[in-house]
């Protein structure tokens, strides 16, 4: 390998200049707000984990994490997701605490990019969990909080696609006893190749009927009364059961006032055999990438011994940045020019002009001479011959 | 306003008609022969812009285009993360291994490849240790200059592996053009991205 430059970084890696860490301070709190005005509290987990237990837990596949040794040969991951390292502070921690928790974070999540040079292995994520509770309302909340915090971002009109992984899936082992085919299918699902979804579909020995309500459920785009008609279709009682609750989930959010953002599509998976129920992804106009994605992941707990739902979401920050029309604004700029020798009537100005709100940047005098070249909106003078001026 | 990212070259005709068929004032070949790399017809709500074949898969995971036609080839190397829609069904071919006839297995076997990614995963799954040797074109001539004894390359008739005294030796994929679609305009334009598939699926 050759030594790096000095100017270099690893790859995938990157700074933030300050107009763009003040635009990610700004977002991050906007999102910050909305979360704390629903009640939820803020944690921070540790960068390194351990990869037998939160790398094993995690829905990011090894191949992607970051590893590294500890003293005593254990293997470490820096934390590939948020998610995962939540559920091991609930279940040691916090295992006392009531539940539901509703618990938010800020972080850095790290994940080893196989593709082009440029695309992030650092990536910010803001997001919430609410963990210890299993009806429609607790996944109707975090999917309008979802949307409120992207509006936060001034993103007004995000639209949000819904599915519900586990009614896709019974509603497969309905039709399919054959299961290394429902594995293949969903494969090629979260993989978005609708092309050989089809394809495989057509090779199995199903009958027309089945294979058509298939290509059905998994159409995009769903109006509320097209899948709610596809829900006499089910066959056993957890399919039923899905149906019912993604109806509820629907119905809530409908009384939340967001219906007319969200779309249904069942084709939509997530990660796979992470995601049990409720699963969404939100984009906005002009972006190619989900701003966020979020769901049900009832069986994560079960990795750290205890059998917990939960449901979340996680907002792209560095999409968000670019997608987000806000932009961060200062109060005026004052540069407080002064003869180095009246410098405690200097520091007293600055410091009674910072208190009233002002920013004051205190710069020296040289040689009688004020700099003009300062990125300010006033300047301010400290002298001998006229005293405090103004121009 | 629906932006599509068209292959230039041979896929484009073919792709081109397919679209006129199935009802939309796209421009005729004959116009596009031209330099002009982006054609706007705002009054049937679509921008048409042409790029590399192999470089469809990226403007459409960025967003820049909304849809794209790109061949299954390509998708397969790159995997990107995009919706593969509908199978176009046109410029069919194989991704598919050839050699010499009397072909033998070498101590040292070497594939040469302008799809490294599509070989290597092949040759792991059957469990067959290779070296994949990068090319940009004219795979066929490896073979024949003894740079490898085998390519992975598509193929269509056979024409240039005959000519070149090569015969096919075994098929990784099908592979015929898809019409792909970014994520969130498969969301934000849902309607009128259906629209198109409804219309190519009654001509395909």
């Amino acid at each position: 390998m050759t030594k790096p430059q000095i100017f270099e970084k690893p790859m995938g890696f990157r700074d933030f200049p300050y107009l763009l860490a003040e635009k990610k301070r700004l977002v991050e709190d906007r999102v910050r707000q909305q979360f704390v005005k629903w009640g939820y509290r803020e944690v921070y987990t540790p960068t390194l984990e351990f990869f037998d237990t939160v790398g094993q837990a995690s829905e990011i596949p090894d191949s992607r994490m970051f590893k590294l040794m500890d003293r005593d040969g254990n293997i470490l991951v820096l934390r590939p997701d948020q998610t995962a390292p939540i559920a091991r502070l609930v279940t040691s921690v916090l295992k006392r605490e009531p539940l539901p928790l509703r618990l938010f974070y800020h972080g850095n999540v790290f994940r080893a990019q196989e593709k082009e040079a440029g695309r992030s292995s650092e990536l910010f994520q803001s997001g919430v969990e609410l963990v210890g509770q299993s009806c429609p309302e607790a996944d109707t909340e975090v999917i309008a909080l979802s949307i409120e915090a992207l509006r936060a971002c001034e993103i007004h009109f995000p639209i949000i696609a819904l599915s519900h992984v586990g009614l896709l899936e019974g509603f497969l082992r309905e039709r399919i006893d054959h299961k290394a085919a429902i594995s293949k299918l969903k494969q090629t699902l979260g993989l978005r190749d609708l092309v050989a979804f089809r394809q495989i579909l057509a090779c199995l020995d199903l009958s027309s009927a089945d294979r058509q309500e298939i290509l059905a459920i998994t159409r995009s785009g769903l109006e509320h009364d097209q899948w709610k008609s596809l829900m006499k279709l089910a066959r056993t009682e957890p399919v039923h059961d899905a149906f019912v609750y993604l109806e509820r989930v629907w119905n809530n959010l409908e009384a939340s006032g967001c219906t007319q953002l969200v779309k249904v599509d069942l084709s939509l998976v997530g990660s796979l055999d992470y995601y049990t129920g409720v699963y969404f992804e939100g984009y906005a106009d002009g972006q190619g990438f989900p701003l966020v994605s979020g769901g049900r992941y009832d069986q994560l707990y079960q990795e750290f011994g205890v059998d917990l739902p939960a449901t979340g979401f996680a907002l792209k920050t560095d999409r968000l940045l670019e997608a987000s029309p806000l932009k961060p604004e200062f109060p005026v700029r004052l540069a407080l020019f002064y003869e180095p020798h009246l410098q405690k009537k200097a520091w007293k100005k600055a410091k009674s002009l910072r208190d009233d709100g002002w920013i004051v940047i205190m710069q020296p005098m040289e040689e009688g001479q004020i700099r003009k070249d300062l990125p300010v909106d006033d300047v301010l003078v400290i002298a001998d011959e006229g005293g405090t001026s103004l121009c | 306003m629906l932006t599509i990212a068209m292959p230039k070259g041979r896929i484009m005709n073919e792709a081109l008609s397919l679209f006129q068929q199935a009802g939309w004032p796209v421009p005729l070949q004959m116009e596009l022969d031209s330099r002009k790399l982006v054609v706007s017809i705002p009054e049937a709500g679509f921008t048409l812009f042409l790029a590399k074949p192999m470089d469809i898969p990226t403007y459409v995971e960025y967003g820049v285009a909304d849809l794209g036609v790109a061949g299954k080839d390509v998708l397969m190397e790159q995997a990107r993360d995009v919706y593969e829609l509908l199978d176009l069904g046109i410029s069919p071919c194989r991704m598919a291994v050839a050699g010499k006839p009397d072909w033998q297995p070498d101590l040292h076997p070497r594939v040469a490849t302008k799809y490294p990614r599509i070989a290597e995963s092949y040759f792991k799954e059957q469990g067959e240790q290779v070296e994949i040797i990068n090319l940009h074109g004219s795979v066929e001539l490896a073979p024949v200059i003894g740079l490898a004894e085998r390519i992975v390359d598509i193929v269509s008739t056979g024409q240039t592996l005959r000519e070149n005294g090569l015969v096919e030796l075994g098929c990784i994929a099908e592979v015929t053009s898809r019409l792909i679609a970014n994520k969130g305009s498969y969301r934000l334009k849902g309607e009128a991205i259906q629209e198109l598939l409804n219309q190519l699926e009654q001509v395909i």
